[in-house]
């Protein structure tokens, strides 16, 4: 690794080890005796969807017409029980972020980008805000183990209902938010006193396993008259059974968070280590659908480090119905700007490294309950970008699902994509570009 | 007077019913038979009585309505209440009056592990006995516990009461005893009344939150 202060050329060697990033956290560790919290998701790296390819149409296949000839994005979620299922135009959605992680300025825009496209945002832990509701055509509300501000108006006037067990990057992990961010209206969301660190349980308090989940189900259908969709998110580890269980329970829709997923305030060390990636998860849940004949039945949504069309229409030929983005929506509305470089420096950061979301000190307004800092972000301005992006990601889809020969995004199949790594092979289930060989199929090696 | 069999009609049926109803109502319900999530998600000011035990999530999310269940009930029972009042003249399992915001539950019987799990500012009357984890992370509203109380009450509490005439196995993280002012005696005593359960207040003790945990110290990392 190159040292930017002290060339290759002085013959210092650093340890792969203990490199420089171990080093400094023993000696952040040793220094304050606490765990480093933070936010964003797992930053080392990870077999991706970066490490597949699409075989684009030539002699045995048929691409259509880049700018002419249709290529349709809309996408139903939850048509298994509901019998208001959502009607989405683009198959990207709004991950769930809770007000308290972020600001109610970041809230709205994020409703307001999303509407604008056609698509749904997600409300997460901490409850419902009224300004998202009213800037949000479609809004899902989370239904978390903390149930904070957790109310039947709300859940009566929600697009869908998601039961969230877990995240990608925290399976087993409930939520935090630390004492600076809790505002007083935060605190009294959510029932707290205002300033005190706050955790979020991990389990839900009146339920225990499948069983109880079912019944659960059944109770919000009944709450809400079986009128919207229920969705079960899960953090990406035994991913197969879980999917499994979901549909069991009576899911009408799977979100599935992998391990790249981003965080409002976790630890790093259940950051990096515990759950796995997207891209294997992703393969093990569609599997779990199709074996049980539920596959584009009850409607699976994938998230963890989608970032551009590529990604959307990978996850989408390995079988997911739609994706949805948490970190990318952030960055789109202004995190991490280049603008902001000069105080991102002050807070021991850079443009491009800021992950301090549990901190509330977001120079860009986004992760933070101080209301001169909110201010900075412009709701309108941030929708606006947040619009453009999404845009973007479609876009790109269709580009690639034209090249393939698809008149829908979602005949995207398996069959369009090769693998550049024996991981991402025996991980997504595909065969390694140049070859029919997927590590552990046909012949068990 | 309207009433309601559920050997003859679904458990959607009758909800759907209670669901359309705005004004004051008296409603019957028969042979529940442990029927899960019976008059759940009511909003109107109903009085609703259910002969016989229930299953889980009976009067889930009550809003105004006044729910008493002649019998024991499953699981959840009047969780996440907002407001009214719901009453279980036999025992309640588990999680009774999880989450509830507001209203008065009040059971007569004994109440199983949880109750009142992630209390959000509903009072709880229990006549007999708590199981083990109630008040488990309770953050406002009150519960009375007439009997005893399992192993690990109040276990990381913020700001709900707790007052226990009986005995309590042991207390959970961050669960003390507290004064029991005159404040307190007043509120309990009211809390008494309104549940028509008859105890003496005079002889009850108040726990509460220690306040150590809601700031993360490493010198606390075994309490955590
Ligand atoms: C600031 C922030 C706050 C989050 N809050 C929640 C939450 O309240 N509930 C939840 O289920 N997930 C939460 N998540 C996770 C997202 O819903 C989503 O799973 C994740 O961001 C997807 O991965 P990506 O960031 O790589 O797109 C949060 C993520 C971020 C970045």
């Amino acid at each position: 690794m190159e040292n930017r202060s002290q060339p290759l050329s002085s013959g210092l060697r650093e340890s792969a080890t203990f490199n420089r990033h171990v080093i400094h956290e023993i000696q952040r560790a040793a220094q304050t005796g606490i765990y480093d919290i933070r936010g964003w998701g797992a930053k080392r790296s990870l077999p991706h969807f970066d490490d597949l390819v699409f075989l684009g149409a030539s002699m045995s296949r048929y691409p259509l017409e880049g700018y002419r000839e249709k290529c349709e994005t809309g996408v139903i979620l939850g048509n298994r029980f509901a019998s208001k299922p959502l009607h989405l135009d683009i198959p990207v959605t709004i991950a769930g972020m809770s007000f308290g992680s972020l600001s109610g300025s970041a809230k709205e825009a994020l409703g307001r980008g999303a509407s604008e496209v056609g698509t749904s945002t997600t409300t997460g832990d901490g409850g419902m805000t009224d300004e998202e509701r009213a800037h949000s055509k479609m809004l899902v509300y989370q239904y978390l183990p903390s149930r904070y501000g957790m109310n039947p108006h709300d859940l009566r006037r929600a697009d869908a209902i998601e039961i969230v067990l877990g995240q990608g990057a925290k399976p087993g992990g409930g939520g935090m938010l630390l004492g600076q961010k809790i505002s007083d209206r935060v605190a009294g969301m959510r029932t707290l006193p205002a300033g005190i660190d706050q955790r979020s349980a991990c389990r839900h308090p009146d339920w225990t396993g499948p069983d109880d989940l079912e019944i659960k189900i059944q109770e919000l259908r009944e709450i809400t008259d079986w009128e919207k969709p229920i969705y079960i998110k899960v953090g990406a580890s035994r991913t197969f059974y879980d999917v499994t269980l979901a549909v069991k329970s009576g899911a009408d829709v799977v979100v599935l968070d992998g391990m790249q997923g981003g965080t409002g305030a976790t630890q790093d060390v259940f950051i990096e280590h515990v759950g796995i990636p997207t891209l294997p998860a992703l393969r093990q849940a569609v599997e779990a659908l199709s074996e049980l004949g539920m596959h584009r039945k009850v409607q699976l949504i994938v998230s963890g480090g989608i970032r551009n069309g590529a990604d959307v229409a990978k996850a989408l030929a390995m079988g997911a119905d739609a994706v949805s983005i948490g970190t990318a929506a952030l960055i789109a509305l202004g995190c991490n700007s280049p603008q902001y470089d000069a105080e991102y420096q002050k807070l021991g950061s850079a443009a491009g490294f800021y992950d301090d979301y549990q901190d509330g000190k977001d120079p860009a307004g986004i992760t933070t309950q101080d209301p001169e800092l909110a201010a900075r972000l412009d709701p309108v301005e941030g929708g606006h970008r947040l619009a453009n992006y999404l845009r973007v990601l479609t876009m790109e889809a269709q580009t690639i699902a034209r090249a393939c020969g698809k008149s829908h995004v979602h005949n995207l199949e398996p069959e369009d994509l090769a693998a550049l790594t024996i991981e991402s092979a025996a991980m997504a289930g595909v065969p390694i570009a140049g070859t029919d060989w997927i590590p552990g199929k046909r012949g068990g090696f | 007077m309207s009433t309601f069999d559920l050997s003859k009609i679904s458990v959607r049926e009758l909800n759907q019913h209670l669901h359309q109803l705005s004004e004051v109502n008296d409603i019957d319900i028969l042979e529940p038979r442990g029927a899960h999530a019976v008059a759940c998600g009511l909003t109107a000011p109903l009085n609703v009585s259910i002969r016989g035990p229930v299953g889980y999530y009976c009067a889930g999310m009550n809003e105004r309505a006044t729910v008493t269940v002649h019998g024991n009930a499953g699981t959840g029972v009047a969780e996440n209440m907002m407001s009214g009042e719901v009453r279980v003249l036999g025992n309640a399992s588990q999680s009774a009056g999880a989450t509830a915001h507001g209203g008065l539950l009040v059971i007569q019987g004994d109440a199983s592990a949880r109750c009142g799990i992630s209390l959000k500012g509903a009072s709880i009357v229990v006549g007999g006995s708590v199981g083990h984890m109630s008040a488990f992370m309770a953050q406002a509203g009150t519960l009375v516990i007439c009997g005893d109380a399992g192993d690990a009450l109040g276990d990381s509490i913020y700001e709900a009461r707790i007052y226990l005439r009986g005995q309590v196995a042991s207390l959970g993280a961050d669960c003390i005893e507290k004064e029991m002012r005159p404040e307190h005696l007043a509120e309990l005593t009211q809390l008494l009344t309104t549940a028509g359960i008859h105890a003496d207040p005079t002889i009850f003790r108040r726990y509460g939150s220690g306040r150590s945990l809601y700031h993360f110290h490493s010198d606390q990392a075994s309490a955590y």
